[in-house]
């Protein structure tokens, strides 16, 4: 596998939403409209991008039975400046994205990028592997927050083409889940034709 | 590469690995925090002074006080606003546990003459499209208390035999509003009003 396909994979081949289905809870809860699924992807991306850099640089200091503690120390520390950093200079996102920021400390797909591959490859891999896949993540949730939006309220990155309510369900969790279902299908359609 | 071995598992090592990881986190993240203090202090007080600029007319000064809730188990914060020395309207921050989706927060602001100058909410987790229109953002709903006296104005929606009409479709949050104002509005008579 070469170094460009380290960094597409996230986007359609191994999409941590569409595909691995990792990070879940996140994606249902937080993507109401396209301006907050992108500000936690980009949230995501950060840590899960500082994550695998660091686990990378230290893997051959840190004794095999005290990596997965080692790993949660650094990723809670990197979600935690996160939350600082927003919560002093994007007050009105934190607001929004509150509860789901200290979560992104058990997203699976975080963990999981380090211990499958930050951990077992070399520098530049595994840096190319967290920003495609925290790109691919943000993608995955920009695009199924733009069509809860689009369907639940009738706008677009909070701007209203249609004015009253839309169809209230894609705001509310099963619209989520409906969303979601439809979206994995259509990637899956995709993915078998290429 | 191969030269450079993980180190084994021994308890030593695991301890001292362990001790580092912690010890450097903790420290970038008191780092952060000393950095970011200021910075989220400023925009909690840029939020509050935003809220008390929607609810109260114009002021100068502004003199806040904890004051237990007449009823509720958690105080109330009052903020007086002062024009030159003279009293213009009190702020009251309260809060409802009955929400939808449980507490949520609002700011009443009481003009000197008892009556409710206008609200803000500063919170909530109600449903987006239905209870979430208690928010001047989403809907003008909550319009309907502005300029009115809580001595005649029943604050308790229709079904319930007062005077305020409910959100279509979302009576549980308009009835908890109407609790957030009613809690505010007693706890303020209790303390003697604007005297």
């Amino acid at each position: 596998m070469n170094q460009w396909q380290n960094f597409t994979k996230g986007f359609i081949k191994d999409n941590p939403v569409f595909v691995l289905l990792l990070g879940l809870c996140p994606t249902l809860g937080v993507t109401t409209s396209a301006i907050n699924g992108l500000g936690m992807g980009l949230a995501t991306t950060f840590v899960l991008l500082m994550s695998n850099t660091v686990v990378t640089l230290i893997k051959n200091f840190i004794p095999v039975k005290v990596r997965i503690p080692s790993f949660i120390v650094i990723i809670a520390s990197f979600v935690t400046i996160v939350e600082l950093v927003m919560q002093g200079f994007l007050p009105a996102l934190f607001e929004q994205l509150g509860l789901f920021i200290p979560l992104i400390v058990v997203n699976c797909l975080v963990l999981g990028r380090a211990e499958a591959f930050a951990s077992k490859n070399d520098f530049i891999s595994s840096v190319l592997d967290g920003l495609g896949m925290g790109l691919g993540f943000t993608f995955a949730l920009t695009l199924l927050g733009a069509v809860r939006e689009i369907l639940g309220s009738g706008a677009i990155f909070g701007w209203d083409f249609v004015t009253g309510d839309g169809m209230l369900v894609f705001v509310l969790a099963p619209g989520a889940f409906i969303a979601l279902g439809y979206l994995i299908a259509i990637m899956n359609k995709f993915n078998k034709a290429s | 590469m191969s030269k450079q071995k993980k180190p084994e598992s021994t308890f030593p090592n695991m301890v001292l690995a362990l001790f580092l990881v912690t010890m450097i986190a903790g420290l970038a993240l008191g780092g952060v925090y000393v950095v970011t203090k200021e910075p989220i202090a400023a925009a909690k007080k840029a939020k509050l002074e935003n809220a008390l600029g929607k609810v109260l007319p114009e002021f100068d000064t502004i003199k806040n006080k904890k004051v237990p809730a007449y009823n509720g188990k958690d105080s109330l914060v009052f903020y007086t606003a002062y024009k030159s020395g003279s009293k213009v309207g009190t702020a009251v921050k309260t809060y409802t546990e009955k929400g939808y989706s449980g507490r949520f927060e609002i700011m009443v602001g009481f003009t000197p003459d008892n009556r409710i100058e206008n609200t803000a909410v500063l919170n909530h987790a109600e449903t987006p499209g239905l209870g979430d229109k208690i928010d001047k953002s989403k809907s003008d709903w909550s319009k309907q208390f502005n300029g009115k006296n809580p001595e005649q104005f029943q604050l308790k929606v229709k079904k319930d035999g007062g005077d305020v009409d409910a959100i279509t479709a979302a009576t549980i949050s308009s009835r908890a509003f109407c609790d957030a104002t009613k809690r505010a509005y007693e706890t303020y008579e209790k303390e003697g009003g604007v005297k």
